[in-house]
């Protein structure tokens, strides 16, 4: 069962010539064929071209000219990332036939190496969403319950990596949309600072917020995938040149001489089962040899409102580029150039996608711009500064992930606020660009994961990944009856 | 502050949507919620406080005004909803 392997399990067994990349391809086309009809996490499942592209990755091993010891080993990439010749959705009525003629920067990173792509991964349309549901092309079931959502907007790469349908995949994470996910689907997940990974080819939702990064069925996997899609790229002007810095070789698992700040804000309202088990992980991390230290984010209540005013206002000059003109759906029987526009943006967009867009475009209209989008900048400030003060005094934050474990199925769908509400304790990274990861400790009585949050400064994702590593440790390892 | 169907369509038209009759009820419902929500960060005093145009430092980025190739025109013609002649096509716009 070789789609049970890890990335670098694969590897190695790869490496040492014990499995080819076309029987790692076989193995995942009958696991997706069985599996996915329940789950839904592919929008763009390929078998012929990814039994193509396995076939060129052994020729090149067994000509000696393997790209990497990753060549041969299948990714899944979510459906926001432009994958050239490859449809690439955004899970949006809008772009539903689009191919891009070009690829994002971190998806080179990875075809450089010998990475093919598994699949194309379902999202919550434009990445705009909690759950999943938000998707044009139905919504995505988490694989401990299929009653409950995934969480979002990357669920189906939570739930492919979760459910053995990829080894590891790509996300994006704008508000919290790879570690809500990761720790739903019980997957660890991260994203790094903003700046580390290139956005170029990432299709825009909030450009100040927006990075990729990756989820895996371990810390290790995940760094391994980080690694590789990190650095400089001149066409992202806000991708930061300097050495990659993270090791996925290296990842001590340890905390020995650590500081780690337990924020009383991200403690509040969240559910008393999981509150347990997440103080029983700090205590066991006191134990190997961290030092535990209470800190306050105080500005914590007002990331909600900052972060969708700001996200929203981005939202909206981002999307005014779908007009129906150059690439993606165009509407039917117009009268002018301006029905076009209208008539293409109103059937293409999806109503969560439509409802940011008109926030947004509040937010940044005559007379109300200086009440909301401008305040919000500076309580963004505020929120900068909150995470400034609490690293001048330890290495790395330790929280939950979100307040609730997955919820069911159109449970919050009719209520935008709440569904917003729920993305509190990941929201803060994003704004502040600072590196978070989501990693798994343990199951609830029902059965469902719960996730813990590890936040560190910018730039230091080895330092978060040794701990979320430790952590691991003193968990047992899960994964779903599917 | 109460956002009225009225101001739903005003800002529709600013973002070149048209909704249709419950997306308008249900819009102006909910993001009259949002808006009182959001309304939240006047709590702030924000009078000392620069507003956080980038998070992370930033160089400008320069590059030599160099002619290079981009994206193929066959390239594009595969992804344009309507093309002819070399161009994009879109209805006509001056009488």
């Amino acid at each position: 069962m070789l789609y049970k392997k890890g990335f670098k399990e694969l590897s190695e067994l790869l490496s040492d010539r014990k499995i080819s990349s076309g029987e790692i391809a076989e193995s995942y086309i009958k696991r997706i064929n069985e599996t996915d009809k329940t789950i839904n996490s592919y929008i763009t499942f390929d078998e012929e071209r990814l039994i193509k592209e396995a076939a060129l990755s052994d020729t090149r091993r067994s000509e000696g000219k393997a790209l990497s010891p990753f060549d041969g080993i299948p990714v899944a990439i979510k459906d926001n990332i432009n994958t050239s010749g490859i449809k690439t959705t955004c899970a949006s009525k809008i772009l539903a036939d689009f191919v891009p003629p070009f690829n994002a920067g971190a998806y080179e990173k990875l075809l450089e190496k010998g990475i093919i792509a598994l699949g194309k991964t379902n999202l919550d349309e434009f990445a705009m969403g909690s759950s999943t549901e938000n998707s044009f092309f139905g919504p995505v079931k988490n694989p401990y319950d299929t009653s409950r959502v995934p969480g979002g907007s990357s669920g189906g790469s939570a739930a492919a990596v979760s459910a053995f349908m990829a080894p590891v995949s790509l996300g994006s994470d704008t508000g919290g949309s790879i570690r809500q996910p990761a720790a739903f689907c019980g997957v660890t997940g991260i994203k790094p600072t903003y700046g580390r990974v290139s956005r170029y080819g990432l299709v825009a939702f909030a450009s100040s917020l927006d990075q990729i990064g990756t989820f895996g069925r371990n810390v290790e996997d995940a760094a391994a995938l980080l690694q590789m899609i990190s650095g400089y790229d001149k066409r992202d002007s806000t991708s930061i040149d300097r050495d990659v810095e993270i090791d996925s070789s290296k990842i001590t698992r340890s905390v020995k001489g650590l500081k780690i700040g337990v924020p009383s804000e991200y403690f509040q309202g969240i559910n008393d089962e999981m509150k347990t088990m997440i103080e029983g992980k700090i205590k066991e991390l006191e134990k190997s040899g961290a030092e535990i230290k209470p800190i306050s984010l105080k500005y914590t209540e007002y990331a909600i409102p900052v972060y969708y005013l700001i996200a929203t206002a981005e939202a909206s000059s981002n999307l005014a580029r779908y007009d129906g003109v150059r690439y993606g759906y165009r509407a039917q029987d117009l009268k002018d150039l301006s029905s076009l526009y209208v008539k293409s943006r109103s059937e293409g967009f999806g109503k969560e996608v439509k409802r940011r867009i008109i926030l947004g475009t509040f937010s940044l209209s005559s007379g109300y711009y200086d009440a909301y989008y401008l305040k919000a900048l500076k309580g963004r400030t505020l929120i900068i500064n909150d995470f400034k003060n609490a690293f001048s005094q330890v290495d790395a934050i330790i929280s939950p992930v979100t307040t609730t474990t997955a919820f069911k199925i159109g449970e919050m769908s009719n209520d935008p606020l709440q569904m917003y509400m729920s993305d509190i304790l990941t929201i803060s990274a994003n704004l502040a660009g600072i590196p978070a990861l989501s990693v798994p400790a343990g199951l609830d009585s029902n059965g469902l994961p719960i996730g813990i949050q590890i936040m560190g400064n910018h730039f230091e994702e080895q330092k978060i990944l040794n701990i979320a590593a430790a952590v691991e440790d003193t968990c047992e390892e899960i994964s779903p009856n599917i | 502050m109460k956002i009225d169907e009225n101001d739903i369509i005003k800002v529709a038209k600013l973002a070149r949507l048209d909704l249709t009759p419950d997306e308008k009820d249900e819009f102006s419902r909910q993001l009259s919620g949002i808006i009182e929500y959001v309304e939240k960060i006047n709590e702030l005093d924000t009078s000392s406080v620069e507003a956080a145009d980038h998070i992370v430092e930033l160089n400008n980025v320069v590059r030599k005004d160099i002619v290079e190739k981009s994206i193929d025109r066959d390239e594009l013609k595969k992804i344009a909803p309507d093309f002819a002649d070399g161009y994009i096509v879109v209805p006509k716009i001056i009488e």
